[in-house]
């Protein structure tokens, strides 16, 4: 058998790392916002190849009086997407009229958002109210499984660590690939808290059931546990990351940034189960067994 | 009694599946499904066309179309969201005046021809939105106009300058009692003399009343028109016009000639709106969204299936027929509940099909423990029968989290988004569907496919 937690400061060194680079990104370059959260005109238009993207931008922002935060082609290599600020009805129409100038009439909306100012603000609230109540379900839901708080609190420890390092992923796909944070990060978000907990209670279940036959000393107990859930916990994720990776690959441009944010969150949540909910929690316990021993040897 | 016996036989139950599959499939169909092949000369060409439910039995009738209901980032179509000025409504009465407000809203909405519109309130610390879903239509211009417009209608009175009086500051206007909600019915005809397209109103019998009077008063003066405060008419009024008739003539065109119709038809806004949000879909994207997610779906489908085989072989494969029993039924329920199926619902979709074959991996690895402890048959009932707890506790979890995603409950401090929802709801089903699919159709395949192996042993 491997003795898994033998390396258990070499699995929380990975994690102390990824967790300063996600650190490192917020502070440095922080969330690249969507119009969901900034309010604004996102929209596709399908011009023809090699548009001129700079006379099209100083037009708009000269004639309309907005302004353009970046016109960028996405997908094939005639459709642009347009991030404005936000414009009324009149304001449109001449957007229209420039884009048709400078397209000879090849112009096709494909998809225009336009979000208000009071929208944003509302969206982060509602998403803090979702994301505390699914992860008080869900402690509350560990809790009593285990009917012990350090396995309740080891597994949210280890949701925590995959939220954060998701956001933290984004700050540098943001910077780096300028991807957004929307409606859909936030869903992508909440489902990567269900994600982490999944496979967390997959290897807690099994410590548990090897303590009620066999008991024994803890540490012993969490290296068996996770021989026997480790292939189980990586095929899984397998499968997963098959359906993302397809996705992300080959589906439009509207679910590759959520098919991304999945998968970091995917990604992260196998690796958390076993070498950050289990560790704590070994530790934790070997903690506190040393403090019991100085206590009685006092 | 023999027959629960029959019934709980793993050889029936492999059957009853097989058939629930099978109506699965035919369910999921599209409506109509060309077949072309051809063997050496001879060649096949049929359209095999798929029907709708219709039953009728007795009293209860049962109707359902079989299309998959797209969502307007696939079909295309605009989401408009209008934030309702609430400011000058007694705290008791908003909730009144915003569903009033839906209803007009919802009236212009129908009048103006979209099919299945969808029109929503939602209200979240004292800001009141409505929510307008307009499929297919790509350039929401002239429905945004429509339904923002207050069309508020009012009948004026000029006032009487005596001579002498200066000039002052006040509207030379008085306005009447008589308003858009003295309406009956409003109707776009075309004037006699002019030919122009114009608005006639029928009064209802007390509005016919007060315009009597108020025609008799103002017989040789000019009774001006109002609506949204902007003068739409200042016909001369001639005589006393008593039946409740009048017509709103003017420089129109048709199409704002119907606008104002429907505008008036509908009633007025009891409070001003404003549009905040809008987001608008092509039909050209939203198709290439479907052809985009088929393709990957069936990539990464295929990739599971034969990650599957390559890992677990024989007991991979079960895993593989059950994922498509799943697959099926998934979509066939889409169909029948009906579920509005978004871009980010085929994602959740996709990934429950990646979470689907869990359950699965989760009792064969435990299988492969148990295997060298216990002959085959019983290593195999001991890992479903162990697996299910991990299983039921791991998914618990996912259920938790879509269901504060899809807020079924519409509470208005968590999102009610359509694209956050679709994704929750597929996902959900998802999860749900794999604990049947996972356990019930592949442990009875097992059964029946491995009997059948022991006998040749």
């Amino acid at each position: 058998m491997i003795n898994w937690l033998k390396y258990k400061y070499i699995y929380f060194s990975i994690s102390l790392l990824v967790l300063s680079l996600s650190i490192f990104g917020l502070l440095r370059w922080g969330l690249k916002l969507g119009v969901d959260f900034t309010g604004g005109v996102m929209a596709e238009y399908k011009l023809v190849k090699n548009a001129p993207t700079e006379a099209i931008t100083s037009q708009i922002e000269k004639e309309l009086g907005v302004n353009v935060s970046s016109i960028s082609q996405v997908g094939s290599d005639d459709v642009y997407l347009f991030r404005l600020s936000n414009i009324n009805e009149s304001q449109k129409e001449k957007l229209n009229k420039i884009l048709k100038d400078a397209t000879n009439g090849k112009v096709e909306e494909l998809r225009f958002e336009s979000v208000g100012p009071s929208v944003g603000p509302e969206l982060v609230k509602k998403t803090v109210y979702a994301v505390l109540i699914s992860s008080f379900f869900i402690l509350l839901m560990v809790a009593r499984q285990f009917s012990s708080f350090k396995f309740g609190v080891s597994a949210i420890l280890a949701m925590f660590h995959d939220t954060f390092i998701l956001i933290g992923s984004f700050a540098w796909f943001g910077h780096f690939f300028s991807a957004e944070v929307d409606f859909l990060f936030v869903t992508a978000l909440l489902t990567t808290l269900s994600f982490s907990v999944h496979d967390t209670i997959v290897v807690y279940d099994r410590i548990r059931e090897l303590q009620k036959k066999e008991g024994g000393e803890i540490t012993s107990l969490a290296n068996r546990a996770l021989s026997e859930t480790m292939v189980r916990s990586l095929n899984n994720s397998f499968t997963i990351i098959f359906m993302l990776l397809a996705m992300i690959l080959l589906g439009g441009s509207t679910v590759k940034w959520f098919a991304a944010a999945l998968l970091v969150g995917t990604i992260s949540g196998t690796y958390s189960s076993p070498f950050v909910a289990v560790p704590l929690l070994v530790v934790w316990n070997s903690v506190e067994e040393k403090m019991r021993l100085r206590r009685l040897s006092r | 009694m023999w027959n629960n016996g029959y019934m709980k036989s793993p050889l029936f139950k492999v059957i009853v599946i097989f058939l629930v599959t099978l109506i699965c499939l035919y369910i999921s169909l599209p409506a109509k499904l060309p077949v072309r092949f051809k063997v050496g000369r001879y060649s096949f060409e049929k359209t095999l066309e798929r029907g709708n439910i219709d039953l009728k039995l007795g009293r209860f009738s049962f109707k359902r179309s079989l299309d998959l209901v797209l969502g307007l980032d696939l079909a295309g179509g605009s989401h408009l969201v209008f934030e309702a000025d609430l400011s000058k409504i007694p705290e008791g009465e908003k909730a009144t005046a915003l569903s009033s407000l839906k209803e007009v809203i919802e009236r212009r909405v129908n009048l103006f021809g979209v099919s299945e519109p969808n029109v929503q309130t939602s209200l979240f610390e004292g800001k009141s939105r409505i929510i307008v879903e307009l499929p297919g239509v790509s350039d929401p211009k002239e429905a945004t106009a429509l339904i923002g417009q207050t069309a508020q209608l009012v009948f004026a009175e000029v006032k009487e300058i005596k001579e002498g009086e200066k000039k002052t500051n006040e509207l030379p206007f008085t306005f009447s009692g008589l308003t858009g909600a003295d309406l009956k019915k409003a109707s776009v005809v075309f004037d006699n003399t002019t030919g122009k397209p114009s608005v006639s109103l029928e009064f209802t019998p007390e509005g016919a009343k007060k315009f009597e009077t108020l025609t008799e008063r103002n017989v040789n003066k000019v009774l001006p028109i109002f609506l949204d405060n902007e003068i739409v008419s200042a016909p001369l009024v001639k005589e006393k016009i008593s039946g409740g008739r009048a017509q709103i003539t003017g420089d129109f065109t048709l199409d704002q000639a119907k606008k104002m119709a429907i505008e008036l038809n509908a009633g007025a806004l009891p409070v001003p709106v404003k549009l905040v949000e809008q987001r608008t879909v092509g039909a050209t994207l939203g198709g290439e969204s479907i052809q985009r997610s088929i393709r990957a779906g069936l990539i990464g489908l295929f990739m599971v299936v034969l990650f599957m085989v390559l890992s677990y072989g024989f007991l991979g494969l079960v895993a593989s027929i059950a994922l498509f029993v799943f697959a099926a039924i998934s979509l066939a329920l889409y169909k029948l509940i009906p579920v509005v199926l978004t871009l980010p619902g085929i994602a959740g979709f996709l990934l429950s099909v990646g979470m689907a074959v869990d359950s699965n991996i989760l009792i064969f690895e435990r299988f492969k423990e148990e295997r060298p402890r216990r002959p085959l048959r019983e290593a195999l009932e001991v890992s479903f029968g162990r697996a299910w707890d991990s299983i039921r506790d791991a998914n618990i979890a996912t259920l938790t989290t879509a269901f504060v995603l899809a807020n079924p409950f519409d509470w208005g401090f968590l999102h009610t988004s359509g694209p956050v929802r679709g994704f929750a709801i597929t996902l959900a089903l998802g999860v749900g569907l794999s604990m049947f699919t996972g356990i019930v159709v592949s442990r009875n395949l097992l059964r029946v496919l491995v009997r059948e192996k022991n006998k040749n042993d």
